[in-house]
């Protein structure tokens, strides 16, 4: 029988890194996710789960041990956050590119400067081209599950690519909710054992490993990159119908809130969904035409599922704890290239919010829906929009 | 007829067909070692292909691995430049949860060892993992083209440290990572030569037959680097042990009041006592190793750099325990 228990996000990645049964983590401590391997020290202590724990001097080592691990032929696990994954960036290039199903738990916490160790999206945003397949939780069963899900996905033959599951920083890192934790039997069918036919280092088959590409090499190895990714886009789907059914709760790449009918939609992703929806349902009752979307799957993006959501809106309203210099969020990016061929489109306007930690409130999306309706309307509005600011200490 | 016994194993982990320049000294190393390897585990675990090898970015890893092919008869894994000792510790603990025998040797250059990789190197030792790390040391970077490391000796040519009218070339004395690797007290610490392959076949053995981490530092000559003729690298390895600058000892347990030195021939003169050598008197002038490369060449024209690499030379054999004498050559 589950159980349930109430507990915070890092705890809910330590339960699913305990369920998941990696034979090696690897992970150097960071606000807001410290908690994570803390935890896991303790399972290992304990003797509840049977892993070796490398207790590395650095996150650079943590995921560079993680590679050789995983090139070994186990499962491993690691988790970070904020500059920590940034101390990473150079070996999750690698990690992806030798098809390594590692997965890594993310507190998304901003980056520095100023430093600053509260929530936004920076961290796992600046990755995203690394190769990694990237998931957010809305809230604590979500980390929990996804991590699962996680794995099942990374080590799927067609994709076998590493992957990082975020869930915000202090907002669900350090909040306790009531989670659900999977029988561990199931999880066992779920996911089954690890048995690698790519990447191992066994003196009895000995194969070489992270070999130099030349020019004539290069571009297809990062194609077989490519397409792991839009492979992956169908295993998603697969491993969520199977999560459902065996453990009853649904997940999709992008979930839909009360989008029937609506002429302005929020997109965003993480905790934000929660406020949004319940924004949404406010909105409502005024009588307003007015959905939400969440992205669950960022990477690989989910551009046919986007393409479905952009018509049941006039206007898509972005609104995303990350900025990309000069061009504005990810999501726009992401959101114009999934949507500039098509011969109908919505309207898109793009707001960054939320960052380092500033609540977002519902002031805060009045002042979102207001540019939004002025779209909606057909008044000129910026593409890309502040929200929150305070202008008068700038 | 009676068959001579060869004087290690005639198997291959390092195999021909790599790519490194003629006359190249460091894979001459990386030969010798995987060979030692081989025997050592053969001897501890009655299996002679026990072993995996983890290697940084540098001269060795791109001219053995350049896909499609391999030289690598061993499991092999390259991730970067900085992280061997890491990725080590992470196969060492994957193998551990898997039950297999063996153990992990770790290979990095100097500058994949004494720079960029130092971090990750003291937390594998530190962390007690069961890998020896063998710093192959050609003195430089020599795969982006011959840049100063840490460990490039005072007064050397590189490409950013040329001699010029306000400079002398490298201007800072080595850094020995072998005493920093011993001040880890981890079970066995060396430096070793391809100018004495034996010694190096020992240590290289020895380090692999621990029980946890063993450091082994291997000098080896780098004639495109270094600027010495393609058919004299093990001379001009010989001539760095014999004239003082190269010392070959051995650091167990990180006991450095007990380093064990090994005799650098040459007719230098060793003084004992208790077992221990306190001097040595060498009889070969530093400048016999330094004119047969042209990395030194400048030097000749100031000897007094000569001179002050000559205290530097002793200072590091003090540190060692041992007061040397360094001859200068006859006028
Ligand atoms: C993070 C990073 N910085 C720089 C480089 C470029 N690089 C590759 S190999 C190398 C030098 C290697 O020198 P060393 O470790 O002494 O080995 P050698 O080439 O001499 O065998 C450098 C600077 C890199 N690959 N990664
Ligand atoms: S540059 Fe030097 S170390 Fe590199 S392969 Fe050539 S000789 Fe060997």
């Amino acid at each position: 029988m589950p159980i349930k228990k109430v507990m915070k996000a890092n705890e809910a990645a330590a339960w699913a890194a305990k369920l998941a049964k990696p034979k090696v983590i690897a992970a150097f401590p960071i606000t807001p996710s410290t908690l994570v391997p803390e935890k896991i020290s303790e399972f290992v202590a304990d003797g509840e789960l049977d892993a070796e724990f490398i207790k590395v001097e650095s996150e650079h080592s943590a995921i560079s041990a993680c590679v050789g691990a995983s090139a070994a032929g186990v499962r491993t696990f690691t988790a970070t956050a904020s500059q920590g994954l940034a101390l990473m960036h150079e070996i999750l290039f690698i990690a992806a590119g030798m098809r390594l199903p590692i997965v890594i738990a993310v507190g998304n916490r901003s980056l520095s400067a100023p430093i600053n160790i509260w929530n936004d999206w920076q961290d796992t945003i600046s990755e995203r081209d690394t190769g990694w397949l990237q998931f957010y939780a809305e809230n604590n069963q979500e980390a929990l599950d996804l991590i699962l899900i996680a794995y099942k996905v990374a080590e799927n033959e067609k994709v076998l690519l590493p992957a990082m599951v975020g869930f915000d920083a202090f907002i669900l890192t350090h909040t306790v909710e009531p989670v659900e934790i999977p029988d561990q039997e199931l999880v066992d069918e779920f996911l089954g054992e690890y048995e690698p036919k790519h990447a191992y280092l066994d003196p009895a088959k000995p194969i070489t490993q992270g070999a130099l590409g030349f020019p004539a090499h290069y571009m297809e190895a990062r194609y077989t990159v490519w397409e792991a990714n839009e492979n992956a886009k169908d295993v998603i789907d697969e491993a969520f119908a199977e999560f459902e059914k065996k453990f009853g709760r649904k997940y999709q790449k992008i979930e839909e809130y009360r989008t029937e009918d609506a002429e302005i939609i929020f997109v965003t992703m993480g905790s934000l969904a929660g406020t949004v929806k319940e924004y949404v349902d406010s909105l409502r009752e005024k009588g307003l035409k007015v959905g939400a979307a969440k992205i669950t799957v960022y990477r690989p993006f989910p551009v046919e599922e986007v393409r479905e959501l952009a018509k049941k809106a006039k206007v898509l309203a972005l609104l995303e704890k990350n900025v990309t210099f000069s061009v504005g969020g990810a999501l726009f990016q992401d959101f114009s290239r999934a949507l500039i061929n098509e011969s109908e489109k919505p309207k898109i306007v793009d707001f960054i919010l939320g960052l380092g930690g500033r609540d977002v409130t519902f002031k805060d999306l009045d002042e979102a829906l207001a540019i939004a309706q002025k779209a909606l309307n057909g008044e000129a509005v910026d593409e890309v929009n502040w929200i929150g600011l305070r202008k008068e200490i700038l | 007829m009676a068959v001579r016994k060869p004087p290690v194993t005639t198997r291959e982990y390092w195999a021909p067909g790599h790519a490194a320049c003629a006359g190249c000294g460091c894979a001459t190393a990386l030969r010798l070692a995987t060979k030692a390897f081989s025997e050592a585990m053969e001897e501890k675990y009655g299996d002679p292909d026990a072993f995996a090898v983890a290697q940084a970015t540098g001269c060795m890893e791109v001219v053995s691995a350049v896909f499609p092919y391999t030289a690598w008869k061993a499991p092999w894994i390259h991730v970067a430049f900085e992280n061997a000792a890491a990725a080590a510790s992470g196969v060492e603990a994957a193998w551990k949860k898997l039950g297999r025998k063996g153990k992990i040797l770790a290979i990095g250059g100097d500058g994949g060892t004494a720079d960029i990789g130092m971090q990750a190197l003291s937390g594998m030792l530190e962390r007690w993992h069961n890998v020896v790390y063998l710093m192959y040391d050609n003195e430089a970077y020599m795969n982006t083209g011959i840049q100063r490391s840490s460990s490039t000796p005072y007064g050397a040519w590189t490409t950013t440290s040329p001699p010029g009218k306000y400079s002398i070339g490298e201007d800072k004395p080595k850094k020995w990572v072998a005493l920093i690797a011993a001040a880890h007290q981890v079970p066995y610490v060396a430096t070793a030569s391809i100018g004495n392959p034996f010694d190096f076949i020992r240590k290289m053995k020895i380090a692999a037959k621990v029980d946890g981490p063993a450091f082994v530092q291997v000098q080896c000559t780098c004639p495109t680097g270094w600027k010495s003729p393609l058919e004299k690298g093990v001379e001009i390895a010989k001539l760095a042990i014999e004239t003082g600058v190269w010392p070959l000892f051995e650091i167990e347990n990180g006991d450095l009041w007990n380093i064990k030195i090994q005799a650098p021939g040459g007719g230098a003169k060793v003084k004992r006592e208790g077992g221990r050598v306190v001097a040595i008197e060498f009889k070969k002038p530093i400048e016999e190793y330094l004119k047969l490369q042209g990395r030194f060449k400048h030097l000749f024209k100031q000897p007094e750099a000569i001179d002050t690499l000559r205290e530097q030379i002793k200072a590091m054999w003090k540190v060692l325990g041992v007061e040397v004498t360094l001859p200068k050559p006859e006028e």
